[in-house]
């Protein structure tokens, strides 16, 4: 989609400049000509959310560090401290722990949009992969974060979530000391989780370039899933159309994001995390961060270690693979009408699986669990099958078709452009 | 792997020292009857403290709770500031001056003590944590400093979702509210150990913690009338004592609800600017077409 460049420099210095290093071409290029399509909703305001949010991740956690001790017997009150002689320490502090959650809360409306319109399918591929890489670097980068406050739910958080690679057979219990950097989680633990907080954002910061670079390499998919045939009917140039639209769901995205730092700042937080770790007193529960939960039910859910941690690893795992899993020609579900159905069940599963994960692990939780479990796997299976034989709506035309039909808003239009449209695509 | 399994393995590491799980969990198991939900005034969008019940609530502290529990982040210095319970300057150096503080080691290389100063932290009543143990038939009474935040209780599904909207995040105060009020016999077919008191509010039921505080223990500020403004009651102690807490947990409360409201009116007036704008933007297609 990338087509020619048509930035002119203007003045001399840019001439000098676009010779040397086409810098200023190139964001002229993939921010201002660069052609979106025209008919984009408010879930793609979601990428823009979400360098948004990583921007403010790394502000507010520089500025955090500057204040923080890492230090098992100082690292708490060295939050206390942010919290109570740092200048703004509050804001800032609250900032990037609720930061951490609207991240999430946007990642996962970003990953749901993709698996609603089929942005993982060809030729996105690449590009689907990436963001699941940025994803799990992401929850490396957040519970890592987590562990710092050194309460009772970092310490114990981290024991937990460690432990789990003591599953894995003959290397396990290597690997747990490894992290551990002892036989426990303690001052060298809290250490290396610090060093590597750090690190990471800037691993997924150079991520999301590749992320917007192969973005830019195939262009945006869209609510038809139609690829966009004429540029100059289907799309709009990215500034002012996708630029002003961005940045209008941004400023909507902070309003909720300063609810929660301003009213509710504790809301997404535990309570057991502003008692100072104590290796000799467990928490009655010991449940992770809530955009973790639906994978820790996953985890919980196999009644065996190590087939637990596979389960809870393929959860993930299972999304890279989803351009192939996925054997529908049709991108968007609005015109798969079984896989639409598929998609909703989904989405219940998973916000089921996260009640559930925040549910102490006994009884009848464990059996829905188990049930939600093989429902969350069964959503991939049946995206195998239903690929097969599914027969799709008809789809539009081109892009400028779909937008023009509902703005005249007659079935009529529609229904001319769909005698046009292309031979049925195989479902 | 199995929760149970892994649970073992944790508690294993707890073993040892059970005197240690005494501390109450803040989320445990058997939650008792869930807190009344009180009316504070630092609830909500314009919450405030009210001076008068956080000088009140610092006066319970001082005479009944300081005797156990520490508030080693508060500073003296903080009464005085904006936001808390605003005594004066000279108030606060008064106060602190009563208090001695172990400085050092001086030029000779020992340990003094000198009389407090408003930048010094709340003294703790104990040395250490074993030396409070020791003292409390091994149970360890928390630090105040954060503790308004570190109690809650569960609100279930979908309570904690109109949370979100009404705001409600007194669980703490509400908790230790309750929990002051909640001491009573324990039921037939409890046995107390020493050392263990039943309160209906305390998760398992069994606290470490004697009742506290009785009716008429602390006197109040008194007002032109020669009577206390509020009654001397265990039930307005404990409001005026959460309160304090609530306050030591959290004391830039005022200012970010202040500010709160400062951002939330910038982006919604900056959100309509920029919804209009976009659609100013979209009216036109670059092509002539229309938008939608």
């Amino acid at each position: 989609m990338s087509g020619h460049s048509s930035y002119v420099p203007k003045t001399g210095i840019e001439r000098w400049l676009d010779a040397r290093l086409p810098i200023i071409r190139l964001t002229h290029d993939s921010a201002v000509s660069y052609p979106v399509p025209r008919n984009l909703n408010y879930l793609w305001t979601f990428g823009g959310i979400l360098v948004f949010m990583l921007v403010a991740q790394i502000v507010t956690g520089i500025i955090l560090v500057m204040h923080y001790t890492p230090h098992a017997s100082m690292a708490f009150n060295s939050v206390e401290h942010i919290m109570r002689d740092v200048n703004y320490g509050w804001l800032l502090r609250y900032l990037h722990a609720n930061g951490a959650s609207m991240f999430f809360v946007a990642v996962y409306v970003h990953i749901f949009r993709g698996l609603y319109y089929g942005s993982y399918k060809a030729p996105r591929e690449v590009l689907w992969i990436l963001g699941v890489v940025i994803f799990l670097l992401m929850m490396a980068a957040a519970f890592m974060g987590y562990v710092l406050p050194w309460g009772q739910m970092s310490f114990w958080g981290a024991t937990v979530i460690t432990n789990l690679f003591s599953a894995l057979p003959v290397i396990g219990e290597t690997i747990v000391t490894f992290l551990w950097g002892g036989y426990s989680v303690d001052n060298p633990t809290l250490n290396r989780f610090f060093s590597l907080h750090y690190l990471l954002p800037f691993m997924i910061f150079g991520v999301v370039v590749l992320h917007i670079w192969a973005l830019h390499v195939v262009g945006q998919n869209n609510p038809t899933g139609v690829e966009v045939k004429n540029v100059e009917k289907d799309t709009v140039p990215f500034t002012p159309y996708a630029t002003v639209k961005d940045v209008f769901g941004m400023v909507v995205f902070m309003i909720v994001f300063s609810w929660f730092v301003f009213y509710q700042p504790n809301f997404m937080g535990h309570a057991d995390n502003y008692i100072m770790a104590n290796p000799a007193a467990t928490p009655a529960h010991i449940v992770p961060e809530w955009y973790f939960l639906p994978f820790y039910a996953i985890l919980r859910a196999i009644p065996d270690k190590l087939g637990g941690v596979i389960a809870m690893g393929s959860a993930i795992v299972v999304l890279a693979f989803l351009p192939w899993i996925d054997t529908s020609k049709v991108r968007s579900m609005s015109y798969r009408p079984i896989a639409r159905q598929l998609f909703w069940a989904f989405l219940v599963v998973c916000i089921g699986l996260g009640y559930l994960g925040a549910m102490p692990a006994e009884g009848g939780y464990v059996i829905a669990s188990q049930i939600f479990t093989v429902l969350y796997f069964g959503y991939f299976v049946a995206l195998f099958v239903v690929g097969l034989f599914e027969r799709p709506k008809t789809l539009p035309t081109s892009i400028a078709d779909s937008v023009l039909a509902s703005a005249k808003g007659g079935s009529a239009a529609r229904m001319a452009t769909a005698t046009a449209a292309e031979p049925n695509v195989k479902g | 792997m199995t929760k149970t399994s892994f649970r073992l393995a944790l508690t294993g590491l707890a073993a040892g020292l059970s005197l240690a799980a005494m501390q109450p969990a803040a989320q445990a198991a058997e939650a008792g009857p869930k807190p009344p939900a009180l009316s504070w005034s630092f609830a909500g969008p314009f919450g405030k403290f009210d001076r008068a019940q956080l000088q009140r609530g610092f006066k319970v502290y001082k005479e009944v709770c300081a005797s156990c529990h520490g508030a080693n982040l508060v500073r003296f210095r903080n009464l005085s500031q904006p936001g808390g319970p605003e005594f004066t300057p000279g108030q606060v150096a008064a106060l602190a001056a009563t208090y001695q503080i172990k400085d050092g080691p001086n030029d000779q290389g020992e340990m003094f003590e000198r009389p407090g100063r408003a930048a010094d932290a709340f003294p703790s009543p104990f040395p250490n944590e074993q030396a409070a143990r020791a003292a409390q038939g091994g149970a360890y009474p928390p630090d105040f400093s954060v503790l308004a935040k570190a109690r809650t209780y569960t609100r279930g599904f979908p309570t904690f979702i109109f949370d979100i909207f009404t705001q409600y995040q007194e669980q703490g105060p509400d908790y230790i509210h309750a929990l002051l009020m909640g001491y009573e016999e324990p039921p037939a077919g409890v046995t107390l150990l020493p050392g263990q008191n039943y309160n209906k509010y305390m998760p398992g039921h069994l606290i470490a913690m004697p009742k506290p505080i009785s009716d008429g223990q602390v006197e109040y500020p008194k007002g032109p009338d020669g009577k206390s403004p509020v009654p001397e009651t265990v039930d307005q102690y404990s409001r005026d004592v959460a309160a304090f807490m609530v306050w030591m947990a959290e004391p830039h409360l005022e200012a970010r609800k202040r500010l709160g409201m400062q951002v939330m009116i910038f982006l919604v007036i900056f959100a309509g600017l920029l919804y209009y704008t976009k659609k100013k933007v979209w009216s036109r297609m670059p092509d002539g077409s229309p938008a939608h």
